[in-house]
């Protein structure tokens, strides 16, 4: 155990649980490999070779740092904090999985494998994954629900382009969550080969761990940038949580900061009182995916359809830090629907000059509504988790734009 | 003694494997289950197993995907599992009936709720996919206290260092998935099911039972030769899925043949 004495960022505890959430919920032909990962992982960590790797990838590879931006007449329009925007879209492939994709490929070389599996709902990690497999030369299958293929056409030509098989998932919603249950079929088929890339913060430990290490990249460089620019920490990080992998990046390096206070943004959809994808405003703690963690289930325990104009955030679960984040208090979740989310990426394209991706969208819309409450020099910083180009078309549609 | 361990000390005694038979609950409706368990029973099967439908069933194939999705439109509840098995209990005595699924479904209303439920309904263990040794607090105390084996799965990938955590705690027999894989897809080789059964026997007291992959009599015969039990599932729940709520008839017929299958192993291995 990494245990941190009166620490909120020591976990998980050694059976892979942030309190009563995480865990290993997986078959048994999974199992060993899953503790192989935990041990190579450990490994790894304590290896400066690995982290240098890993550092010298994400400047000259990712294009890291990637900056933290005052947001002048986002700023002047809303009336109130001071609104910083950590431009994650800037990175390659244009969001933060890439982050995580260059860590575990890298864990996956160390492990002698051969070949790359990914899930993905909007692309993003799916794009992400098979750039990196590309970069280093390994064969890649990325399973996406056939209504997410539909819906993020340009993500899928471009996995193609990087020599990605994209196989479409007829299965159960034919989103995320079944792209999900495919990929570990695939991998329980495969598990002498293949590596699974997960691309959140959630499935069996370590993966929880281990994404939001690589994705803390986000939170550390923030802390340093607000810092130069400001010479004090933030007051407030708001960030939009599916699985929740770009939040607990920003938010992880803070957790110790009581005076930093985070909001977490989930999908609300049409709201929730109608179809939504917000697990924790609306959900329950169940266990799927190989955790445990706050579900949209009913009462026998069946998972309901999430729903969110964003592929990406359209999955009935969240990442089992957050599940625990939310019950002891310290970190805030919101709901927004996808109205307020379409509003959002539109003002921050008219006011900044900045194509936001619907995920990050519903970040800002969270901070339209409560940055005009607070002081001029509150300090508040929003993850720009991934740039809008991939979702011109479903806002097209929104909107009743013929393209 | 357990209907589940004198059934394995019968089937011994016979001087062959049981045969194990799996269905989906509620496919293609919950008015149609009883019927297909009584085919079961009457074509020969010496345990049932029943699966508890999911909507993310990730660790099966096509077919039984089908039948929990079929099931769930259906409109299938945990409380016409549990009708389904206490309705069972009551036309079969002394059969063996065993619920098969995932976790969150088991553990929904708390997993003192489920041991409660399914002991009441005459059920006499439970297989939790992706519940593994590691999780036993989540299930495994309360199923043990409620008197209900939970039956532990060991797979090709389970090595001599961990198969001592399988069995801790395993009870009933041991379930020897047989490819690494989902449900119904390949087939395991039969040098590599005796070589796997052979180790956990010399490591267990349990039955230990075969299953993925199990397709038809030919191969029931082979693995019947080997282990104490021969689990057959997804080409029992194919047959469902094809003759619906008229699938008792074809069931019934199916699963006389794999009991002879099984029957055939033991006088081949007497003479």
């Amino acid at each position: 155990m990494n245990l941190i004495p009166n620490s909120l960022r020591s976990g998980p505890d050694e059976r892979g649980q942030f309190g009563q959430f995480g865990g290993r919920y997986v078959s048994e032909t999974l199992m060993p490999l899953i503790l192989d990962l935990e041990r190579e992982y450990r490994a790894a960590k304590a290896d400066p070779a690995f982290k240098a790797e890993f550092d010298d990838l994400m400047t000259h590879y990712v294009g890291r740092p990637s900056p933290l931006y005052y947001a002048p007449r986002l700023t002047e329009h809303l009336g109130g904090a001071k609104i910083y925007l950590k431009r994650e879209e800037l990175n390659h492939t244009g969001a933060h999985k890439i982050n995580n994709c260059i860590g575990q490929i890298l864990l996956a070389l160390r492990m002698g494998k051969t070949r790359i599996i990914a899930e993905t709902g909007a692309g993003q990690h799916g794009v992400a994954t098979a750039t990196v497999a590309a970069r280093f030369g390994l064969p890649c299958t990325i399973f996406m629900g056939a209504v997410d293929v539909e819906r993020q056409q340009p993500n899928v030509f471009r996995m193609k382009l990087l020599g990605a098989e994209v196989q479409p998932v007829t299965s159960g919603s034919q989103t995320l969550k079944d792209a999900m249950n495919e990929a570990l079929r695939d991998w329980v088929a495969n598990v002498h080969d293949t590596f699974y890339i997960i691309g959140t913060a959630a499935g069996p430990h370590p993966y929880p761990e281990l994404v939001r290490d690589f994705q803390s990249v986000i939170g550390t460089e923030t802390r340093a940038q607000i810092l130069a620019a400001e010479g004090r920490l933030p007051d407030l990080l708001v960030a939009a949580v599916g699985g929740g992998s770009n939040a607990i990046g920003l938010f992880h390096p803070f957790l110790d900061d009581p005076e930093v206070r985070m909001i977490g943004v989930e999908a609300a959809g049409e709201g929730l009182e109608g179809k939504h994808a917000a697990s924790l405003a609306g959900g329950e703690p169940g266990v799927l995916h190989g955790n445990r963690t706050y579900l949209l289930q009913d009462e026998d325990g069946q998972i309901t359809e999430a729903h969110s104009i964003s592929a990406g955030l359209d999955y009935p679960g969240i990442g089992p830090e957050h599940s625990w984040l939310h019950d002891i208090g310290r970190v805030e979740y919101h709901p927004v629907t996808d109205v307020e989310a379409l509003d959002s990426f539109q003002r921050l394209a008219k006011l900044e000059g900045i194509i936001p991706a619907l995920e990050s969208a519903h970040a800002l819309a969270a901070v339209e509504k409560i940055a005009p409450g607070l002081s001029r020099d509150t300090l508040l910083v929003v993850n720009v988790s991934g740039r809008g180009d991939k979702d011109i078309f479903t806002v097209a549609k929104a909107l009743g734009v013929e393209m | 003694m357990t209907r589940i361990s004198e059934t394995f000390a019968r089937t011994r005694a016979e001087g062959r494997a049981a045969l194990i038979t799996f269905v989906t609950g509620g496919d293609p409706n919950a008015g149609s289950t009883g019927a297909i368990l009584d085919a079961l029973v009457e074509g020969g099967a010496d345990i049932i197993e029943l699966g508890m439908p999911f909507t993310d069933p990730m660790a099966d194939g096509p077919a039984i995907q089908r039948a929990n999705l079929r099931s769930l439109a259906a409109g299938t509840r945990t409380a016409d599992l549990l009708r389904i098995a206490a309705e069972f209990r009551q036309r079969h005595p002394s059969v063996p009936l065993v619920l098969m699924g995932y976790a969150n479904p088991m553990v929904r209303r708390g997993p003192e709720w489920f041991a409660a439920a399914a002991a009441k309904a005459g059920v006499d263990g439970v297989i939790c996919v992706d519940i593994p040794p590691e999780q036993d607090q989540e299930l495994g105390p309360a199923l043990r206290a409620a008197g209900l084996d939970l039956i532990r799965l060991a797979t090709p990938t389970t090595d001599s260092v961990r198969l001592p955590a399988v069995l801790d705690g395993a009870s009933g027999f041991l379930y020897y998935v047989s490819v690494a894989g989902i449900t119904g897809m390949q087939q395991a080789g039969q040098t590599s099911i005796e070589a796997a059964v052979a180790r956990f026997k010399a490591a267990t007291d349990l039955p230990v039972a075969v299953g993925f992959g199990v397709r038809g009599p030919e191969q029931a015969e082979a693995i019947g030769r080997v282990a104490d039990g021969v689990v057959v599932g997804s080409a029992i729940v194919e047959l469902v899925g094809q003759h619906g709520d008229k699938a008792a008839g074809p069931v019934r017929e199916f699963t006389a043949t794999l009991s002879a299958a099984v029957k055939r192993a033991a006088r081949e291995t007497a003479a």
